[in-house]
């Protein structure tokens, strides 16, 4: 079985500060990291690499530096990274990454898909589902549970107050959330293998069968046309626990919004 | 400061220090206070493989190397000196003279196991009446068919108890002086082989420290690690490389009390201002800073000159005394800009301050370490 999933690497939103006067993100100087739902993503193949088998492929579209996200999966046990990188990839809105992601997934062999839900610095949650679309397979969002059961995948897919338990049979695209399980740690010897005996393969422009209208800015419909710092709140949220598991979910909901 | 590290050892600095902030500082405070062993957290050291960083991956370690080691200690140290310093006590010590000294079979049968970190380990030379002056050793060694009897006393030894294969010196010749010395491996549960009562300490004091007890120990002659009469240059030898381990737990701990100091002063008011607007708490912090990474130096150098292959005994020895003398001023003076809240148990640097103290006396004294510097000028 092959599973492929998809890994953005982002600025860690919790060392972000919003220049005030612009109300845009100070990305200078912020370490990048990998997408806390894809890394949920990786987590949910490697446990099923652990239980059943398979090989997991490691694939990322975005500048040459997000070749360290790719050697994190690696180090947590990713068999394969594969960096998407081409100056004619970028400025890329979800329409033209989800096309060019999807043109590096057809050169694959592949069962399951998987990507996290969202990233957290564009925060669209659009590319999953749009990969699916452009690949023409089924797809799953919001998942917090996940096992394979034969050429099936089972689901369970969240939503604010309730639950759907779905089965789709692969191939099929899933994209994760980040309560999906708790990921590993990479291990030492994971790290130095990745760095001294692993390699990342380079895909560029003309590695990918994609059309040139799809592909970066100039294949990308939408304009950002003004960003705004937030000022609408959503209404609040009353906790009605005991004080214990008031704590305890006050501490889960801030750590997942990278307050704490 | 830039040494130019390599991206794997970067990368294992962030593994590192993500394991050190979520898993075990969060139990520092419950460690010392305690003086509980953090069973649980060198079980998941266990697992993620840091028991056994700088061995090859032929005999269960994770293939990386002495820098990498020193990274994972310093980041340990940082928030916990005590978990850094059973990782110490167990790798540069206890492991390293298995890796250094024994044979393939000794190889296969105790250090895959503690590399893997399936076991625990511990290295005791120290008697009572032999501490610096290690020829004092009382402890015996008598073969005796097809085993070795031991019969003696160590005593302050890290790990003792919790640790399952134990390096042990004990004399085989009292006429030959330090030449009358061999080493021994022992596990844990072989008859005659018991543990004291746990020391009551000034830090580090959910480490295990207790004697080992000998009274008729039987063990097979296989277990003699090196050759007879060889044990002092084995002992002295891993050594070395456990010094390189206890200068990266004090400059360890030396930063993470700088780190908190560096906190505090910016939100502590009097005079109705921080007191890091004051020039003697900015000069005090540029003096630490300074000191730590003139420390920091020192151990780095002595760990790529061990990984390269270069006699690395002085540099260890350098590393050790500074860093221990960095680690006690620099904790002294942490507590000492947290003013009363500094000595009591709110901030961690208090727990700290006790802590830094150890790093300038097991290992060899910082005198010792000095007299391993001046003997190489004086030759
Ligand atoms: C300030 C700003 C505003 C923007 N506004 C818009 C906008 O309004 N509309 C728009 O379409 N674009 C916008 N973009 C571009 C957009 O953020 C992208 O970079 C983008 O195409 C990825 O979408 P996302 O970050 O929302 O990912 P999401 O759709 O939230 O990501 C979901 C999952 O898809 C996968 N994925 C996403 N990107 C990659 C990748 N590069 N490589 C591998 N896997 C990946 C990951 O698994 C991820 O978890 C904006 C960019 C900026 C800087
Ligand atoms: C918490 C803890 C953990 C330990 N863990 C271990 C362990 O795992 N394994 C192990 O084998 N040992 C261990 N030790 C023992 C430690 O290494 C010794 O305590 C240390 O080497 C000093 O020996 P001593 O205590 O007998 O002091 P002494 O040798 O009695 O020294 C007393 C003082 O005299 C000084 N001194 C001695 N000789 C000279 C000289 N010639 N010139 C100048 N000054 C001198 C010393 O520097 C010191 O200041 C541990 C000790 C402690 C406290």
């Amino acid at each position: 079985m092959n599973i492929i999933v998809c890994i953005k690497q982002v600025p860690d939103t919790k060392e972000v500060r919003i220049d005030p006067v612009k109300g845009t993100l100070i990305r200078q100087g912020v370490p990048s990291i990998m997408n806390p739902d894809d890394k949920a993503a990786l987590e949910a193949a490697l446990r099923i690499k652990d239980g059943m088998g398979a090989k997991v492929i490691a694939l990322s579209m975005g500048p040459l530096q997000a070749d360290a996200v790719l050697r994190e999966a690696m180090a947590m046990g990713a068999d394969e990274g594969i960096l998407v990188s081409d100056p004619q990839f970028g400025g890329a809105d979800t329409w033209a990454t989800s096309a060019t992601l999807a043109a590096a997934i057809t050169k694959l062999e592949y069962d399951l898909v998987l990507a996290g839900r969202q990233a957290i610095d564009g925060d669209t949650a659009q590319v999953g589902p749009e990969i699916a679309e452009h690949l023409g397979i089924p797809h799953i969002s919001y998942a917090k549970e996940l096992r394979i059961e034969g050429d099936e995948v089972i689901v369970k897919r969240q939503f604010e107050d309730r639950y759907q338990l779905l089965s789709a049979k692969m191939p099929v695209l899933v994209t994760a959330l980040s309560e999906l399980n708790q990921p590993r740690y990479m291990t030492p010897r994971g790290i130095f293998e990745a760095y001294r005996e692993k390699q990342v393969t380079h895909w560029q422009r003309n590695d990918i069968p994609v059309e040139s209208e799809n592909i970066g800015l100039k294949g990308s419909p939408t304009r950002v046309i003004e960003t705004n710092p937030k000022v609408m709140k959503a209404p609040g949220t009353k906790i009605e626990e005991d004080v214990e598991k008031s704590v305890q979910y006050l501490i889960e909901k801030l750590k997942e919004k990278y307050i704490l | 400061m830039d040494m130019n590290f390599s991206k794997e050892h970067l990368m294992a600095r962030q593994l590192f220090h993500d394991f050190a902030v979520n898993e075990v500082e969060p139990w520092a405070e419950q460690t010392d206070e305690g003086h509980r062993f953090p069973k649980e957290i060198v079980g998941k050291m266990q697992e993620l493989g840091f028991m056994g960083v700088p061995f090859p991956k032929e005999i269960g370690g994770q293939g990386c190397d002495t820098l990498a080691y020193v990274l994972l200690v310093e980041e340990l140290a940082k928030v916990c000196a005590t978990t850094a310093v059973i990782v110490s006590a167990h790798t540069s010590l206890a492991a390293d003279a298995i890796a250094q000294f024994g044979n393939e079979t000794q190889k296969e049968q105790f250090l895959r196991p503690l590399a893997e970190g399936k076991k625990l380990g511990s290295f005791a030379l120290t008697e009572a009446e032999a501490g610096t002056d290690a020829s004092g050793l009382n402890t015996k060694a008598i073969r005796d068919g097809d085993s070795w009897v031991i019969n003696g006393t160590k005593v302050f030894i890290t790990n003792a108890g919790q640790a399952d294969i134990y390096v042990i010196f004990a004399m085989t010749d009292k006429t030959a002086g330090t030449r009358g010395i061999s080493a021994f491996i022992i596990e844990k549960g072989t008859p005659g082989f018991s543990f004291g009562l746990p020391e009551k300490k000034m830090g580090i004091r959910g480490s295990s420290t207790c004697e080992l007890i000998f009274e008729d120990c039987r063990i097979p002659l296989e277990n003699l690690l090196g050759r007879e009469g060889k044990g002092f240059g084995i002992a002295m030898a891993t050594l070395d490389g456990g010094r390189i381990g206890i200068a990266a737990q004090a400059l360890g701990i030396a930063e993470g009390a700088f780190e908190k100091t560096i906190t505090y002063v910016k939100e502590r008011k009097q005079f109705k201002t921080p007191i890091a607007k004051f020039q003697n708490t900015q000069f005090v912090l540029a003096q630490m800073k300074t000191e730590i990474e003139a420390a920091r130096f020192l151990v780095y150098d002595a760990a790529l000159k061990k990984d390269s292959g270069k006699p690395y005994s002085v540099e260890a020895a350098m590393a050790k005394l500074k860093c221990s003398q960095v680690a006690s001023d620099v904790t002294r003076e942490c507590v000492q800009l947290h003013g009363g809240y500094g000595y009591i148990q709110a901030f961690q640097v208090e727990r700290m301050m006790r802590d830094a103290k150890i790093t300038e006396i097991y290992e060899g004294t910082s005198e010792v370490m000095k007299m391993v510097i001046s003997g190489s000028l004086l030759r």
